[in-house]
């Protein structure tokens, strides 16, 4: 459920070009996020929140990670926030990547820049799980690449830049063939590679999760809406998202 | 009486605080935060004759001290509603206002007519000032006489009280608050959002799909406290007042401007709590600008003049 919390900042710091890592302390989200949910922090003297995915959770200290990067007013006054700052946040918002793995042996999680966090958590958690992971993730150039290391660590992980200038050349589209058989795949990132990868990969069983700018961000105010191809018509990002069956949305 | 109740024609408000329309749904997701039977009443979001999609996205953008939106009045249906949205609301000890659009006089008239097939909504308000649909709405709400024709069919459509719901995109406010009162309106409610536009700088292209939204927020709460002024000193019907209410001392100036009971919209987005707390705050606010009640305070500004 998702509740108004007080989460205080306990790290924050830039990990590559206009990315920055910034890890809250707060029990109740910690206790009850899961892969693909996220946060919507209101900032001050700002109407609107700002939801920005759940990167990584420590649930014995009592820790949540989120990666987001400076793209405008909202994210640049996030970015000076300080260690010691307490944010005025609704969480865990949006279902999440819950999901039963019943006969899935290797997933394929594909990230696309800011989209790469959320990817994360989740492969962490399906590590965890004894799935086999493979991760490709994309950024537009060598100084935006971050969290190789850590995605190493339980995936075998291809890095692809858009210039070329670390990793592939080109986009996470150009890797995929090459990183042999798997039978689920997850995606977060821009809607440009989310069309291409569902379309390439329709024959597949895959979960993407989609952003949108939002108002309630709890499913009132109608403003997130995808077109999908189910009776009704349409999902609400925020509430019934931002996780969806790569089949059912309409890109 | 509760210091804090509030009667109208057909409502009455155990509090003078309720939720926008288009800013709550249909109470569900709030519920979670609270219990709904803590609010006077509820403000549906707009029901159309058949279902609507609604505008592509972007459907919302943030200003300095509000936000633009262009929903598009996305909704199930009147019938829809009735069937699975009224009887959610209807299990709180609240009062239930239902919103009505449409892009005909015929859709309004069918609309309002079809409301009268539940006991479980107390009043409609006449949504005759949606800046972001392409047909009817605000073409309603920006020329008297039409304002006054789709009121007189709503009024004769529907056996409920009628509050017609203004535009602020007019040159005269008070010009089209009399000419809905002559129409047999039951109350005013006021401000809709105000037509705007925000540019998207990577791309130099309106960031709302919709290209133009309707302003909301703190920053129109000016424009809402003066038209209100405004409209009471020449029109009879109870006015439920709104446009960027925050907080307690905001509802108070709304009273004394001359409405009678407010609604809170933006505000919900910023924080999902906010009507429950005004609630929890008002009595104090209003014992300390020496009002004994809601009531006593409703029109003081005017009456000052």
């Amino acid at each position: 459920m998702i509740r108004k919390e007080s989460m205080k900042i306990v790290s924050t710091k830039e990990i590559a070009k206009e990315t920055v890592e910034m890890v809250l302390k707060n029990s109740y989200i910690s206790e009850n996020a899961i892969p693909g949910q996220f946060l919507h922090i209101l900032l001050d003297g700002h109407t609107l929140r700002r939801p920005i995915s759940i990167a990584d959770v420590d649930k014995e200290n009592e820790m949540v990670t989120i990666l987001f990067k400076k793209l405008g007013f909202g994210t640049e006054k996030l970015s000076e926030s300080k260690v010691g700052d307490v944010l005025n946040v609704l969480g865990p918002s949006g279902n999440g990547f819950e999901i039963s793995l019943e006969g899935i042996h290797t997933v394929l999680l594909i990230g696309g820049g800011i989209g790469v966090p959320p990817m994360y958590y989740l492969g962490k958690s399906l590590a965890k799980q004894n799935m086999n992971v493979i991760s490709v993730l994309g950024f537009q150039s060598k100084e935006h690449v971050f969290y190789e290391e850590r995605f190493q660590q339980f995936s075998k992980t291809y890095v692809v830049t858009n210039d070329g200038s670390y990793g592939d050349k080109g986009f996470v589209t150009n890797v995929i063939p090459k990183v042999g058989e798997f039978d689920r795949f997850y995606s977060c990132g821009p809607l440009p590679m989310l069309k291409a990868i569902t379309n390439e990969l329709f024959e597949k069983e895959g979960f993407i999760s989609l952003e949108e700018r939002m108002g309630c961000g709890v499913g009132a105010c109608f403003a997130c809406v995808v077109p999908t191809n189910t009776e009704k018509g349409y999902k609400k990002i925020c509430s019934d998202g931002p996780v969806f069956d790569a089949r059912e949305v309409i890109l | 009486m509760s210091r804090l109740q509030v009667n109208l024609p057909g409502l009455n408000l155990k509090n003078p605080i309720m939720p926008a329309s288009g800013c709550f749904g249909f109470g569900r997701e709030y519920s979670q935060f609270y219990d709904l039977s803590k609010l006077g009443a509820v403000m549906m979001k707009a029901a159309t004759g058949s279902e609507r999609f609604g505008n592509p996205t972007p459907r919302v953008a943030e200003t300095a001290s509000g936000m633009l939106n262009a929903i598009g009045l996305q909704n199930p249906g009147v019938e829809k509603i009735i069937e699975n949205e009224v009887p959610f609301l209807a299990q709180y000890d609240m009062s239930v206002i239902a919103n009505v659009a449409g892009s005909t006089v015929e859709e309004y008239e069918y609309v309002a007519r079809t409301f009268n097939h539940t006991n479980n909504v107390h009043a409609l308000e006449l949504n005759i000032s949606c800046p972001n649909v392409k047909e009817g709405g605000i073409q309603f709400g920006t020329d008297p006489s039409m304002a006054a024709k789709v009121t007189e069919i709503v009024k004769k459509a529907s056996n409920l009280p009628v509050y017609v719901k203004l535009s602020p995109n007019v040159t005269d406010i008070v010009t089209m608050a009399k000419a809905v009162e002559s129409a047999g309106a039951d109350g005013l409610s006021m401000i809709n959002t105000l037509t705007g536009m925000q540019i998207h700088l990577p791309t130099k292209r309106p960031l709302i799909a919709n290209k133009t939204g309707g302003l909301s927020g703190a920053a129109i709460k000016p424009i809402a406290i003066r038209m209100i002024y405004e409209v009471k000193q020449h029109v009879q019907i109870p006015i439920i007042g709104m446009g960027g209410i925050s907080n307690a001392e905001d509802v108070l100036e709304f009273l004394l401007a001359g409405a009678s009971a407010v609604a809170v919209g933006t505000a919900n987005f910023s924080n999902p709590l906010i009507c429950s707390e005004i609630i929890d705050e008002l009595s104090i606010t209003l014992e300390r600008y020496g009002f004994g009640s809601v009531e006593h305070a409703i029109g003081k500004a005017v009456m000052n003049e």
